[in-house]
């Protein structure tokens, strides 16, 4: 019975009902769109205002005489702490910081996937699963251990400094960063790799093996010419989680000339001293979100995959 | 050296195979040389630092580690003020704070991802600009986030002011000053950046179910909700589970939030265990204290966690 009624009463029952839904649809998806644009919007406003006009005027109306002011303050001028030089330090340093720690934790998780897929051994899985429970710990726990080390070396460095005449930059706050970022990144960038690697067709490294080709020739030759996109993946993935980070930058680089864009942001912020200037706060959060958006503007298809796959496995 | 040896001395075969032997038994082993190094980092800086950290629990570290085990008294410490309510102990607070935001954080991301993506698969024009919007706040940081929402938080810039201008005069949203809804404000933000992303995930889901089960259903006669009900979302089970383990997660580690949007909240109103973890650790020299609160995060993760990785791993292996 129902096979033939079910699309008759569809026909027949639905087109007001239809276009109803329709309207009720559309209508949730912009309000939900609004929720969304909302914060960035007035964020973006703001920082185009004067004081005067976010003062007296509402959060939500476009600039009357839009300024670029506060974006230059927040670049040049405003302080940080007691240093009044701008933010532009803070973003090298971030810059500094993520280049590196980005490059190396990608070509050890490349390495990594390529071993752990096309040359298993006995134990390799336990040992991907010790790296990949790596990627989900509550970084607290490792927090303070972390810190004694950093500290060691760091006195280490200064007596090398003084020695030797150099420290091999222990005991800099960004290369302790840098390292960190790449200690706790390894376990993502494995497991992008791994899972991109295992669909790869292991008779091509096989027939590699037999012509003679060894490991690193078959790395260089065959997977990595055909890794493009999960190098894009992990690459942004890993940019955009070590350019927002805030615990073990406040913790091991929190404060002085080092602090990443991030701690350097939120000592603006929260800044208690003298007037506040939301303008100048709000260009220097967009200075601070620029690049990450950037990426996501521009390559947003891998940003999402990205994410997926650090969160659905394969 | 070697090639040295070989230019002068004649080999004799005993020599080339020797040679050939050490070289492909390095051949062999350089697999496990190259994931060495990672593997000996995992090992020692997430491993081994987290026993360093347990050890640090039971010792009477304040300022400085002090490595003389004197027992489980910071557990102890922390036991006692989960009971203090009146007036509620900073851990109290850390505790209730991750209860109140763990189960709204989680559910609402969870709810408005599922209802989003099923409203986006509903065959919409201009899904294509819908789903970056919904999107990009997974982009920023939670501090550029918390900047974002203490502002449009705040009583007299943000939301109230704007609708007291528009004449809604008795509108009162104050929150974000409110020691007692403080943290509901760390919901709305939090919930603001991930819900998109878990959209997605439910969205990626979506386009997976096979159509056939769908038309099957409505050619049964099964109306748009019992479809969903019935089919869709139990077929979406997979996604659930991977959605609640990333929420999980964030909101365990979700440090930054708290920092940037409330500075703490009034008197530490909107702390979570791990900005509990931070203060006492670097701020009020209770370094045993600190150490013991991280443990307990941590083996609230492992809970969750280790049977997910387990079924997954074992799956694969399969």
């Amino acid at each position: 019975m129902s096979t033939m009624a079910a699309p008759v009463r569809q026909v027949s029952g639905g087109v007001n009902v239809k276009i109803v839904n329709r309207v009720v649809i559309y209508g949730l998806l912009a309000l939900f769109a609004l929720f969304y644009l909302m914060p960035l919007f007035v964020m973006l406003v703001t920082s185009f205002k004067t004081m005067n006009e976010i003062q007296n005027g509402n959060m939500l109306s476009l600039p009357k005489a839009p300024t670029f002011d506060p974006w230059l303050k927040a670049w040049g001028e405003t302080c940080v702490g007691l240093t009044c030089a701008g933010i532009k330090g803070y973003f090298w340093n971030s810059i500094k910081m993520v280049v590196p720690a980005v490059l190396i934790s990608t070509m050890l998780g490349a390495l990594n996937g390529y071993v752990l897929t096309k040359w298993r051994f006995r134990g390799a899985t336990l040992v991907f699963g010790l790296m990949l429970f790596a990627c989900f710990i509550p970084f607290q726990s490792v927090l303070l251990p972390m810190a004694t080390i950093l500290g060691s070396l760091g006195r280490l460095g200064v007596s090398l400094q003084n020695s030797v005449g150099t420290s091999f930059g222990l005991g800099n706050p960004t290369v302790n960063l840098v390292f960190v970022h790449v200690v706790y990144g390894i376990g993502f960038t494995t497991l992008f790799f791994r899972n991109y690697y295992e669909a790869f067709p292991t008779e091509l490294v096989k027939a590699a093996q037999v012509d003679g080709a060894s490991f690193f020739q078959i790395f260089r030759r065959i997977m990595l010419p055909n890794s493009m996109p999960i190098f894009v993946v992990t690459v942004i993935y890993q940019f955009t989680n070590i350019w927002n980070d805030f615990l073990f930058a406040s913790a091991y680089a929190g404060t002085g000339d080092s602090m990443p864009m991030t701690v350097a942001l939120n000592n603006v912020v929260n800044t208690s001293t003298g007037v506040v200037e939301y303008n100048v706060n709000m260009a220097a959060a967009m200075i601070a979100a620029l690049p990450t958006l950037l990426v996501y503007v521009l390559a947003g298809r891998y940003f999402v995959r990205g994410l997926m796959a650090g969160a659905v496995k394969g | 050296m070697s090639t040295v040896a070989t230019s002068q001395i004649k080999l004799t075969p005993e020599h080339t195979r020797r040679r050939a032997s050490v070289r492909s038994r390095l051949q062999d082993a350089l697999p496990k040389i190259v994931l060495a190094p990672s593997f000996a980092i995992t090992i020692v800086f997430v491993y081994g630092f987290i026993l360093w950290t347990i050890y640090l629990s039971f010792t009477n570290s304040k300022t400085f580690p002090s490595y003389a085990i004197t027992g489980g008294r910071a557990y102890q410490r922390l036991w006692n003020w989960t009971f203090d309510v009146d007036p509620p102990s900073s851990w109290y607070t850390s505790i209730t704070n991750m209860g109140i935001f763990g189960f709204l954080y989680i559910a609402i991301c969870l709810a408005l991802g599922l209802f989003l993506a099923i409203l986006l698969d509903q065959k919409i024009r201009g899904e294509g600009v819908l789903r970056p919007i919904y999107l990009y706040p997974m982009a920023l940081s939670f501090i550029v986030t918390g900047v974002a929402w203490k502002w449009f938080l705040d009583p007299g810039l943000g939301l109230e002011q704007t609708l007291h201008q528009w004449g809604w005069t008795s509108f009162h949203f104050d929150w974000i000053k409110n020691k007692d809804f403080v943290i509901y404000t760390v919901v709305i933000a939090g919930v603001w950046q991930a819900s998109g992303f878990i959209m997605a995930m439910f969205l990626a889901g979506l386009r997976g179910i096979d159509g056939e089960i769908m038309k099957a259903a409505q050619i049964d006669g099964a109306t748009t909700f019992q479809l969903y009900r019935r089919i869709v979302i139990p077929l979406l089970r997979p996604i659930f589970l991977s959605a609640f383990i990333v929420l999980a997660h964030l909101a365990i580690k979700s440090y930054d939030l708290v920092v940037a949007l409330t500075s703490g909240g009034p008197g530490g109103s909107a702390w979570l265990p791990s900005n509990f973890m931070y203060e006492y650790t670097f701020k009020r020299n209770e370094m045993a204290v600190g150490s013991a609160s991280a443990v307990i995060m941590l083996m609230t993760i492992v809970a969750i966690i280790v049977p997910y990785l387990y079924s997954e791993l074992r799956e694969k292996s399969r």
